[in-house]
Order: C-alpha cells, then sequence, then structure tokens
C-alpha cells in the first residue's frame, strides 16, 4: 500500500451513519455523539448552495467519508475523467479521511445507468479495473478502497471468484477494500454459497471500512430466494450475526450504516449505528478475555 | 441454446462486446437476459437481469420524481410514472450528478401527446428545474442598491450588471408561476386562471430559492441585463415594450431579491 494516504481527519474504528439532506437539522440540533459520517460524492458536485453549506458545518464537527457512486470503474470505457476531476476538488476541499468506490460499472456510450452493473471476473476485466484504479489513485494522491458488490448474475466467461478478483486487484494497485457484510449475504443467498465461508476468505487485513444495510426479498426464475441490495430497511438479523464474525476477526473496523431509500427518522438511523457500536464493544470484551 | 454455442460465445466474448450485449437487453424490456450470463438450474436468468432493469428505471423514475414534484402533482402518480419512464427511455441520463437530469424533460412534456391537453406542464417543468439549478449554483454575495450612488451619474447609463448565478428567467404564455404556487402549497390548480401569461424571476441568493412573478416590462429588462446590455440601453429596451416602464420601481425589485452582485462600467473595463 504505498499510495500517499492523506492522513488527517481519520475515519475512527466505531459506526457511522450515511449522510441525508433529510437529517441534516436534526444533527445540527442534537450534535449526536456518532463516529463519524459517509456522504455520496455525486451529491456534493454543485458548484454551491447549502448541500455544500451543510457539509461544511458537519465536517466542522466530525470526521467525514466519501464515497462515490458514479465513477465506473468496471467499465470497458476511459473513466470519465471531468467526473475525475470533480471527485479531486471534492477529496481536496473536504479531507475525507476514507474514500471509496465500487467493483462495478454504470455508463456506456455516453449514458449513465444510475446502478451497480456486475462485472465479469476474467483477466481482461482485472486489467481494466486494475488501470482504472491507478489512475483514481493517482488523480487523487491517495489510496482508495473498493466495495465488493451484490450481485443478481454471475457470467459464463468469469475464470476466478468474486474473491481472487478483489484480492488482485487490491494487491495490484495497493488499493483497499471495503467489505459489504449485506452484499457479501445477498450475493452468497443469490449464488448459493456459503456468507460464512466467504468472510473467512476475504483478505481481511486489506480492508478499511465496513458497510452494513438492508435488503428486500424476491424470487429468482426457479422460485428460489432472490435478496436485492434496497438499502431502504433495518439490518437483517443474519447480517448482523455475520458482522460479530468478521469484527471478531478483523478487529475494530470503521463500519456504516447505510440507508438510502425510505428513510428512517434520525433517530431510528441513529438507534442503528448503536447497535453496531454495541457489537463492536462486546468484541473487544471477547478479545480481552480471550488474551487473558 | 446448445452446449457448442455457448463454448465459443465464452471463448471469443471481449469485455467491450459483454457490455455492449447488457445494455442492449437492459434497454429493451421485452428482451431476454444476456447469452454471457450464467444459467442456474440451466434456465436463462430473466427475472435475475430484471433486476438491475428495473433498478435502473425505479432509481431515474425516483430521481425525475424528486426533481418534479409539481409536475407530478399536476398529472398524478401514475401519469407522471408512466411518462418518466418515457423520458428515460427517451434521453437517458449522460452524467452521474442526478440533480442536472430532467434538464430537457421541459421539452419533451412539450411534446408528448398523451400530456398535450396540459400543455403548461413543459413550462412547469422548466420552473422546477430552475429552481433546482439555483439551489446547486455557485454562490456569491449580492450587492445593495446604494452601490450604485457611488457611480458618476453621467455614467450610470452606461453600468453593465453581473446578475446572481443561480438566476433564470422564464418567459411562459401561460400563468406558469400561479400554477406552480398553487399546486406547490397543496391548492388546487383547476382555480387558475389560464387566459395570462407570467414571467418568473428564479434565484438563490443565499440558503432559499426565491420564486417571484415579474411585473410588467421586468422580463425584456433583466433578459436585456442577462445578455450583457448596458443599463441605459435595457431601460430603453424595456420602455418599448411596456407602456409607463417604472425603473426606478424595478431596480428596486431586482436589488431587492439580491440579483446584483457586480455593476461595472464598460469605459472601466478596458
Amino acid at each position: 500500500m504505498d499510495t500517499p494516504a492523506k492522513t488527517s481527519s481519520a475515519i475512527p474504528p466505531r459506526a457511522g451513519v450515511g449522510l441525508k439532506a433529510a437529517h441534516y437539522s436534526p444533527i445540527q440540533e442534537q450534535r449526536p455523539d456518532i463516529g463519524w459520517f459517509e456522504v455520496h460524492a455525486e451529491n456534493y458536485m454543485g458548484a454551491g448552495g447549502p448541500p455544500h453549506r451543510y457539509l461544511e458545518a458537519i465536517r466542522r464537527d466530525y470526521p467525514l467519508s466519501l464515497h462515490g457512486v458514479g465513477l465506473s470503474i468496471g467499465a470497458d470505457k476511459p473513466l470519465d475523467r471531468d467526473h475525475l476531476t470533480r471527485l479531486k476538488r471534492l477529496n481536496e476541499r473536504y479531507q475525507p479521511g476514507l474514500f471509496s468506490e465500487h467493483l462495478a460499472w454504470s455508463t456506456h456510450d455516453d449514458f449513465f445507468f444510475n446502478d451497480l452493473l456486475p462485472v465479469p471476473y476474467t483477466q481482461e476485466a482485472l486489467t481494466r479495473c486494475a488501470d482504472h484504479i491507478d489512475q483514481v489513485q493517482e488523480t487523487l494522491g491517495r489510496q482508495m478502497l473498493l466495495e465488493n458488490p451484490s450481485t443478481y448474475v454471475t457470467f459464463e466467461d468469469s475464470s476466478m471468484s468474486e474473491i481472487e478478483f478483489l484480492r488482485s486487484l487490491s494487491e495490484r494497485t495497493g488499493c483497499g477494500l471495503l467489505l459489504d457484510v449485506n452484499n457479501v449475504f445477498v450475493s452468497a443467498t443469490n449464488h448459493g454459497y456459503s456468507p460464512e465461508d466467504y468472510l473467512d476468505a476475504f483478505p481481511i487485513e486489506r480492508v478499511g471500512e465496513i458497510h452494513l444495510g438492508g435488503h428486500a426479498r424476491d424470487q429468482d426464475d426457479a422460485g428460489a430466494p432472490l435478496l436485492i441490495d434496497a438499502h431502504d430497511r433495518a439490518v437483517a438479523d443474519p447480517v448482523w450475526t455475520l458482522y460479530a464474525r468478521t469484527i471478531g476477526r478483523s478487529g475494530d473496523l470503521p463500519t456504516l450504516i447505510e440507508w438510502d431509500n425510505e428513510l428512517p427518522s434520525w433517530q431510528d438511523l441513529f438507534a442503528e449505528a448503536q447497535a453496531a457500536d454495541a457489537i463492536l464493544v462486546q468484541s473487544q470484551l471477547e478479545r480481552s478475555r480471550v488474551a487473558r | 441454446m446448445p452446449s457448442w454455442c455457448k463454448a465459443s460465445w465464452s471463448e471469443a466474448v471481449s469485455l467491450a462486446e459483454l457490455q455492449s450485449d447488457f445494455i442492449d437487453s437492459l434497454r429493451t424490456p421485452s428482451a431476454a437476459a444476456p447469452e454471457s450470463l450464467a444459467t442456474p438450474g440451466g434456465m436463462r436468468p430473466n427475472r435475475r437481469f430484471n433486476v438491475y432493469r428495473n433498478n435502473v428505471v425505479v432509481s431515474l423514475i425516483e430521481a425525475l420524481r424528486s426533481s418534479f414534484p409539481v409536475v407530478e402533482r399536476l398529472v398524478g402518480e401514475e401519469f407522471f410514472k408512466a411518462t418518466a419512464r418515457a423520458y428515460i427511455d427517451h434521453e437517458p441520463p449522460r452524467s452521474p450528478l442526478m440533480f442536472q437530469y430532467g434538464e430537457t424533460f421541459g421539452n419533451f412534456l412539450d411534446a408528448f401527446p398523451p400530456a398535450a391537453s396540459v400543455p403548461y406542464l413543459g413550462d412547469v417543468a422548466r420552473l422546477e428545474f430552475a429552481r433546482l439549478n439555483a439551489y446547486h449554483a455557485q454562490d456569491r454575495v449580492p450587492i445593495a442598491i446604494t452601490h450604485l450612488s457611488t457611480l458618476p451619474p453621467e455614467q450610470l447609463g452606461e453600468a453593465e450588471f453581473q446578475l446572481h448565478p443561480s438566476l433564470t428567467l422564464l418567459s411562459s404564455r401561460w400563468p406558469v408561476f400561479s400554477l406552480w404556487a398553487a399546486s406547490s402549497e397543496q391548492q388546487s390548480a383547476q382555480d387558475v386562471n389560464l387566459d395570462t401569461g407570467e414571467d418568473v424571476i428564479v434565484i438563490r441568493p443565499e440558503y432559499n430559492v426565491d420564486v417571484r412573478c415579474l411585473p410588467s416590462g421586468g422580463y425584456s429588462f433583466l433578459k436585456a441585463l442577462q445578455d450583457g446590455a448596458s443599463l441605459g440601453d435595457a431601460a430603453g429596451q424595456a420602455s418599448e415594450a411596456t407602456e409607463n416602464f417604472n425603473l426606478a420601481h424595478h431596480l428596486e425589485g431586482l436589488f431587492g431579491l439580491g440579483a446584483v452582485c457586480a455593476v461595472e462600467l464598460r469605459n472601466s473595463k478596458q
């Protein structure tokens, strides 16, 4: 990991939440005791206005993590230079403790398909993703974290596992990984493998942040359960259990509650963050008991 | 699909082809899932693939709903969603910045046959997009009207105004302000008399986006200033277009809204 990293405004190894405009006021009024906030970079790419004023105010009081949803790292086509420049400016302006993006693509023929589309795990895609990640890290002058996806399909052509693909990218580019435990549960259910095995094989030493979110239930073509990464409800019980298992292996890590649709009240969102903090504390106690 | 066909496919397909085919299927609702996908249990994963198709369309419909709430209120949720779907198909976003999506929604509505009975819908959409633009526009501190008294009176006519970056002017043959105001205050737009047009200014000098109906002559005066005319020329054009154009009254309104950020004298720019 030899990419120069900004050390200022470090994200603490405790719970944070995704910042939503609907919660600006309660956060400013209550100044809640929460570790940090994360924002979707694209929502703050306007030239000015209230979004920046609120974010500046919140940044004065809390560490901030920047999470991109539109870079399209897995696209065959070159990255959008204008978008990279906007990210660079945002990174310089807010000095976030972490910057992350997705193993996914969303652009094609000048169009943007507002979703995280799946990448085939081939040598060609690996090379393309690695080049794009190199370009991002060089442009921003910092390390980025790459997030494992929720997927609903797999490709005939894939010649390696998702974990092999992520590990290779991290080793080649020096990028860290963002481990979304809900995505692991969603993909494992959808493709019929064990989420525990996946987590145990994940290169945990390269993980800089954890995501937790809610999922919806549907059915696939054969009537089997198909989980959808909807971010529209509370974290499910099996995902909390997998989270505790992950933390037991990794030690404390910054943990984000993502809730992007059907937004809860600030109090309900804060309660989810406190649930994650409670698991972090419990894990610390268990580790110290074992050490003694 | 015979198995030999699958094998030859997987050897030949490049990332570029694979993504091209993926998008072709994504954009064609009746299409089957792309052939590059694995087939769990031997079944073409149409329902699985449809999750992506659905995610794209639903997230873009939601983006348009949040940007055009008054258009939605005027036509109802069901009609709005169908219209949004047609627009998304016609003009998918070209940028990952969702608050910029919908710039051409007003023009689309003008020409959308199912909306022909609501002919003012396009103007309402343009007003809502102007509000969104103002919200995200560059911040700049406006100047007060007293600034004009610091200029030599004989050169005042030569003064050029730099208007606020968040400002948009709209001229409508429909009462677009009244329609927007009635609908955004949860009142009924049906009581609005459709006989007269309205001109509108949208601006955000501080936190809040301001939408105002311009008095007679205001649009031609401000449009001239916005296009770089001097104060004297802009006032001249407005006087020609409007009887009894009262310059002092309009200047007071303009500065009162925080619409002026700088005043320059032409000869001082050399």
